[in-house]
């Protein structure tokens, strides 16, 4: 059975040309890059040369790079490097909506001692910049605010929001996983102190990711060791992935606009043909200001790691923020915070495609989406028949 | 990814019985799509007081449908009396085991299945209530149910407890009821396992003590203020005086006074000394609020 990828939010394919271009650094040139011979001198300049393609993918300098393990890793250096820079400042600022890398590191911190605000969306996922605005003050150390959210795709307004932070003073982290290579950056002309990536959300390989660390901010190291990363991430760099990261910004800067629009157009039309094929359901989320690879779907009165098992049956993978999909009791705390009454959180389905999707994965799943979700209905209590 | 066994996704992907009997004998309705699994079953008797058929409707995962499903094969050729001690239990072996996670769902299919009986044996007029009073505000579940999952599968943990009848899985607030419940039910069963609950009692040195009432605020106070929008600071202690903050949708709220004594007091002089008394630092909180 082959195979239809619809959960790009989750990982990503790594693409050939990134497979190809790390496969030396396994067997052949295994070198240390901090050593002092050619052999591992060479890697350095691959590292190097890795480190100037996802700059140029942001539009930065190739030293506001650090190289960390992944998105969960920038995040969390980010902010706790930020807060013991800031040591006299006990507040952070944050949303309902972040992802679990951010949100239960804010939340740990509360039981320090800090003190922490979490801002609100309403029902459209759109966030609460008034409440955002009164909540920056001298106490505030950091604000940390996703770029797009991964639930739903809706993406924030963030260099608005990064102005209003940083001319307060205080320094503004996104975590950016979900963005970058979907949404146009240029951090040359941003506001933005610190920003995260991750490479498996961009077709390069799990394990690596990226701290954007603006010239001049101060953050105190995360991980303790060597002195790679210019003192600022100790251990050595995971040679593979870094060269996988570059390679897969480069792929992700030269065909920015042509996949995005292909993407683009996949993905509304998948939601069209649901929406107009199925009763019962909705979108979730702005879809005004939205990743174009991703679509948040509603279905009434089902459950959803039933619809997502179904679809499974065909090789579909999607994802779901049904309580039962995570293992918590609880469904989505995205959905429930955008006030989505519980009977469509249950019973939503997230669909997030990628530039190796094609238009008949889509033709598929538009012919065998609608049975499945009928065949649940009847099954039902809450439907009468 | 759910490691199913083969009949759960058997019985889910090839539901047996599915819908509901037009004039049953006994109707069962549980669980509320708030609750992301709800169950309707129904039965008829034959002229033997036997279950010649029953159906059911269900909204839940996949595990939730399945063990509908084998529920209504378990039971059909039983009398009331044999469909009666039906357990859980029996619902989770009879298609291989359930994931720990979801035994919830074959308690389930236990409650709609002693709903139904009751419906029958009041001639149809009562239909399922909550009983006795409820411990997990979340989902709405009762002390007499936990200890009756405790009881049918020898449950001795809180997140055992929440694996099988989901309390304390929603804001967490009740995890502390729950483990008494527990403690009351298993007695010398938990001695042997280790406790992580701090030995009240102890003479607390001031260090011990501050740590105790941070903790006991963070693990059994903050979680409940949490679900209701609300939230808590410890701002000092002095010997026995505890001063905190309410903050968020509690510091407004017109019941500040009720949690200030029956939540916060109550919890630190339960976990930590009886002696303690709560105050509300309300010009402090103020004070920091212009800063």
């Amino acid at each position: 059975m082959k195979t239809i990828y619809f959960d790009n939010n989750a990982t990503t394919k790594v693409a050939e040309e990134v497979l190809e271009e790390i496969q030396p650094y396994f067997c052949e040139l295994y070198g240390n890059p901090s050593s002092m011979h050619t052999f591992g001198g060479q890697v350095g300049i691959k590292i190097r040369e890795a480190r100037e393609k996802i700059a140029a993918l942001l539009g930065c300098e190739p030293a506001e790079i650090i190289f960390t393990a992944g998105g969960t890793e920038s995040d969390n250096t980010a902010i706790k490097g930020t807060l013991a820079a800031y040591p006299e400042k006990r507040k952070v600022i944050t949303t309902r909506v972040e992802h679990p890398a951010v949100l239960s590191v804010c939340r740990e911190l509360e039981n320090q001692g800090y003190t922490l605000v979490e801002i609100g969306v309403d029902k459209y996922g759109r966030l609460d910049l008034s409440q955002l605005d009164e909540q920056l003050d001298e106490e505030t150390a950091i604000v940390t605010i996703m770029f797009a959210n991964n639930e739903t795709g809706v993406i924030f307004p963030i260099e608005k929001i990064a102005e209003m932070v940083t001319a307060k003073g205080i320094v503004f982290h996104t975590d950016a996983v979900q963005a970058v290579g979907k949404v146009p950056i240029n951090l040359s002309e941003s506001g933005i102190d610190l920003l995260s990536l991750s490479g498996h959300k961009l077709h390069a390989p799990k394990g690596v990711g990226v701290l954007f660390v603006r010239k001049g901010t101060r953050l105190t190291p995360f991980m303790l060791g060597g002195h790679q990363e210019g003192g600022r991430r100790a251990g050595t760099e995971n040679v593979p992935g870094i060269i996988g990261l570059g390679k897969a910004c480069e792929l992700a800067m030269c065909n920015f606009d042509e996949e995005n629009k292909k993407v683009k157009y996949l993905r509304d039309k998948l939601e069209k043909k649901i929406l107009e094929k199925c009763p019962d359901c909705m979108v979730n989320g702005d879809t005004e200001n939205r990743l174009p690879n991703t679509t948040n779907i509603s279905f009434e009165f089902i459950e959803g790691e039933s619809i997502l098992l179904m679809l499974d049956k065909f090789g579909i993978c999607a994802s779901s923020g049904s309580a039962c999909t995570s293992g918590s009791l609880e469904p989505s705390h995205v959905l429930r915070a955008m006030g989505i009454p519980y009977t469509a959180a249950h019973g939503s389905i997230r669909f997030s495609l990628s530039r190796y999707n094609t238009e008949q994965e889509v033709d598929f799943t538009v012919e065998k989406l609608p049975p499945i979700i009928s065949r649940l209905r009847e099954l039902s209590p809450f439907v009468a028949k | 990814m759910w490691e199913y066994t083969d009949k759960v996704r058997d019985y889910f992907f090839n539901p047996r019985n599915v819908g509901e009997i037009e004039n049953a004998d006994g109707i069962g309705e549980v669980g509320s799509l708030a609750c992301g699994d709800a169950l309707k079953l129904t039965f008829k008797l034959d002229e033997k007081g036997k279950i010649a058929d029953a159906r059911f409707k269900t909204f839940g995962c996949a595990s939730a449908i399945a063990s509908s499903s084998a529920l209504t094969e378990i039971i059909k050729g039983m009398t009331l009396e044999e469909a009666a001690k039906v357990t859980n239990k029996d619902i989770a072996d009879f298609l291989g085991g359930l994931p720990e996670q979801k035994m919830h769902c074959s308690v389930m299919g236990r409650e709609a299945l002693e709903a139904a009986i009751e419906n029958y044996r009041t001639g149809g007029t009562k239909k399922h209530q909550l009983e006795g009073r409820v411990v997990c505000v979340c989902f709405g579940v009762t002390e007499k149910e936990i200890e009756r999952v405790i009881r049918d599968n020898n449950l001795t943990t809180v997140d055992e407890v929440t694996n099988y009848c989901k309390a304390g899985g929603g804001c967490g607030g009740c995890k502390g009821e729950i483990e008494k419940i527990i403690q009351r039910i298993q007695g010398d069963k938990l001695k042997e396992k280790a406790k992580t609950a701090p030995a009240k009692g102890h003479k607390l040195t001031n260090i011990q003590k501050i740590q105790l009432i941070q903790e006991t605020i963070n693990e059994q106070i903050r979680p409940t203020l949490r679900a209701d929008g609300g939230n808590i600071d410890l701002i000092d202690v002095d010997g026995n005086k505890v001063v905190v903050a309410l903050r968020g949708m509690c510091a407004q709220c017109a019941l500040a006074n009720i949690t200030m004594r029956d939540l916060v007091e109550a919890k630190l002089r339960e976990f930590v000394s009886d002696e303690l008394v709560v105050e509300e630092a309300k010009d402090l909180a103020d004070e920091q609020g212009k800063k």
